[in-house]
């Protein structure tokens, strides 16, 4: 498709207006020049009101119109005024040309906000438009929200996923580009869930619905995306407000230079013209449609990277993030436990794990799993033929006794173990080494003898080191974690991370108190980072709340003001970046305009510019603004 | 009580922006806000006059902006 064809039915009239009134423009300046048409006012007159009727009349119309309804200083009115004024005083051609350049620059700010909106439309796109669902052994289509919860859905490949739900059947790869940004496909297989708005690539999935689509993570994203406009920055307010002062002002100079100069020299026709330049700049256009245009495009720069901000407000306040609070759990660090050290005493590192794994095998603390998943990991990894026999499933524990805050004793293979924690060893007289290392120390014994110790840790995302550098690069003053844990897990990870400082043990009430204390010392925007699970409070009362890994949290939707669609915390850093590159579009385009304005205005009133000039800078301005502004909207 | 009102012919920024202060001088009004790019308004507004109110804001629409009208 052309551009041509890409315009709207209403650009294109418009378009072929404006190139038929310069055409008869050109045509009745050339008659005139040529002495063809007499310079007297009844004839060249009507010969120039053709070309600015034909591209004015709707301007004349809405101008009239708003009259009528008592808006004054309409853009539409001051247009008229400055171009029925170049008329009354025989400037034709300028009365021409102002209108048909005001056009020019009108049709220009619609095609890019068509444009733009456009660009959020194909976002937009994530939105499913039928659900295939089973009822009564066939497939019908439906809407997806007359969809109820339990139903089975039928998804094939190249299909969009139309409700939140749990594979029943089948398995496939999804492509989850339009919600996260995020290129690689994710593998879905029985059991797991899958989210609407990704796209099926591979096989066909039969899915139970768990949410109805008002609840699903598609409905919920459209919703944010659609609403995050009508939260105003504060410069497109300030912007708006001065728009309300610049315009009268302006019109109350022209009035002035108009009465008072012409009655003190009687020049009323280099006086009244002069007025009319002002008439000319006084439409705040270009400021006004670019800031939004600017955040507009911001926000969907920042859209395409899976990041979604609720409004142009938290856009502005990320240009200035100086204290980032981290949680650390499912934050920083992945938020799964996993076996990250085998210390054993007199027995093989394997045995141990299998004897602790199989103490553990009915308890489904996060612990116990790990453990679990560890003995697997270490059968499955011995080679076979070695020296040792591939060790059989995990023994049958007998007599099992939890002991609460302390661990669990057990009869494996007709041998009493203990498997807990050192208050456990104490209590029984064994000794327990200080542990070395971060994380959960579980240590086993086995008839009264203490057979070693094995460290479960939490780990650090692969990525979060590069964004506590990338935040630091940024300028942020302050990195703090806030977290439950121990002050040496704590310290470690700060250590490690980089991290300005850390405030270990908190309860969750705490680190709303500890948050309104960062509040207290920042400088500048206090951002909050966490996973949106348990920290709505303190997304709340952060500047800027991020939730991360939202994809399928509908809570963390709810809650922050910055949702990071994917769980790398490098997202913050890209926001930041996204943020900052608006604010300098948006003042380069409020300097750049408003400078121009003001140099016209003041040569104007010196009499070195004219009409033409006038016009065409004011609406040069607008477009080049416009230009610059839809670079905010290229994924950054 | 809180709607989303689709704007049709929403043409210019300033008067979205224009739009926005009218509607909020609604007597009964007690939050607006237009999204120019949405071409939208969410308007928030007493329970007991919300239909008169609701009349109210589409005359309001028309004498700002002669163009724009109000999506019921």
């Amino acid at each position: 498709m052309n551009w041509y064809q890409r315009l709207s039915k209403k650009h294109r009239r418009t378009l072929w207006r404006i190139l038929a009134s310069a055409v008869l423009l050109a045509l009745a300046q050339g008659l005139r020049a040529g002495g063809v048409l007499p310079d007297v006012w009844y004839l060249t007159l009507p010969v120039f009101l053709i070309p600015y009727l034909l591209v004015g009349w709707d301007v004349l119309r809405r101008a009239a119109l708003n009259i009528a309804h008592g808006q004054l200083l309409d853009e539409n009115f001051l247009m008229c005024i400055a171009t029925v004024g170049a008329l009354a005083i025989a400037e034709y051609p300028e009365a021409v040309f102002v209108m048909l350049f005001y056009q020019v620059g009108e049709l220009f700010q619609s095609i890019a906000v068509e444009r733009s909106r456009r660009s959020i439309a194909a976002l937009m796109d994530i939105r499913p438009d039928e659900a295939r669902v089973l009822r009564g052994g066939a497939e019908t289509v439906v809407s997806p929200d007359e969809v109820a919860v339990g139903e089975i859905i039928v998804i094939r490949p190249g299909e969009k996923v139309p409700l939140d739900g749990v594979v029943t059947e089948g398995s496939s790869e999804l492509n989850t580009l339009s919600l996260t940004g995020e290129a690689a496909p994710r593998d879905v297989s029985v059991g797991e869930e899958v989210i609407s708005g990704c796209v099926n690539i591979s096989g066909l999935l039969h899915v139970r619905v768990s949410k109805p689509f008002g609840e699903s993570t598609v409905a919920k994203i459209l919703e944010l995306v659609e609403n995050s406009t009508l939260v105003k920055s504060r410069t497109e307010n300030a912007i708006t407000k001065f728009a309300r002062v610049y315009t009268p002002a302006v019109v109350a100079c022209a009035a002035l230079l108009a009465l008072v100069p012409s009655l003190v020299t009687g020049d009323w026709q280099r006086w009244v013209y002069t007025a009319l330049i002002f008439l000319v700049v006084s439409c705040p256009c270009a400021l006004v449609i670019s800031v939004p245009l600017s955040y507009f495009g911001g926000l969907g720069a920042a859209s395409k990277n899976g990041i979604l901000i609720k409004g142009a407000n938290y856009l502005e306040a990320l240009v200035s993030p100086d204290t980032v609070a981290f949680d650390k759990t499912g934050t920083l660090t992945q938020g799964c436990f996993r076996v990250t050290a085998v210390r054993p005493q007199g027995i093989a590192a394997d045995e141990l794990l299998t004897l602790a794994a199989a103490a553990e095998q009915h308890s489904n603390h996060p612990i116990a799993l790990s453990l679990r998943e560890a003995a697997a990991a270490a059968a499955a990894g011995t080679p076979a033929g070695a020296a040792r026999p591939v060790p059989a499933p995990l023994p049958s524990p007998e007599a099992v006794e939890e002991l609460p805050g302390l661990g669990v004793r057990a009869t494996v293979g007709g041998r009493q173990l203990l498997v807990g924690n050192a208050r456990l060893m104490e209590s029984q007289g064994l000794d327990c080494p200080a542990p070395e290392g971060i994380g959960t120390v579980v240590y086993v014994a086995q008839d009264g003898r203490s057979l070693g110790s094995i460290l479960i840790s939490d780990q650090l995302k692969p990525t979060a080191k590069q964004a506590v550098e990338g935040l630091k690069t940024c300028g942020v003053r302050r990195l703090v974690m806030l977290t439950g844990d121990r002050a040496e897990a704590a310290e470690a990870i700060a250590g490690e991370l980089g991290l300005t400082g850390y405030r270990a043990g908190l309860l969750p009430g705490d680190k709303v108190a500890e948050t309104e204390a960062l509040l207290k010392e920042k400088r500048g925007t206090l951002v909050f980072v966490g996973d949106g699970v348990n920290d709505a409070p303190v997304l709340a009362r952060a500047d800027v709340g991020v939730a991360m890994g939202a994809l399928g949290s509908d809570a963390a939707i709810e809650a922050a003001d910055v949702v990071l669609m994917d769980d790398n915390p490098q997202g913050l850093v890209r926001a930041v970046r996204i943020a900052r590159r608006t604010r300098t579009i948006v003042w380069q385009n409020i300097w750049f305009a408003l400078g121009v304005k003001l140099l016209f205005l003041a040569l104007s009133t010196v009499g070195l510019t004219n009409m033409w000039a006038a016009t065409f800078a004011d609406v040069g301005v607008a477009v080049l603004a416009i230009l610059n502004a839809m670079r905010a909207g290229q994924a950054g | 009580m809180k709607q989303t009102f689709s704007l049709n012919n929403l043409d210019c920024a300033n008067c979205a922006a224009k739009i926005e202060k009218a509607v909020r001088k609604i007597d009964g009004v007690q939050n607006a806000s237009v999204s120019f790019f949405a071409q939208k308004l969410i308007l928030e507004a007493d329970d007991a006059r919300w239909d008169a109110i609701v009349e109210e804001v589409c005359r309001t629409v028309q004498r700002v902006d002669a163009d724009c009208t109000v999506r019921r």
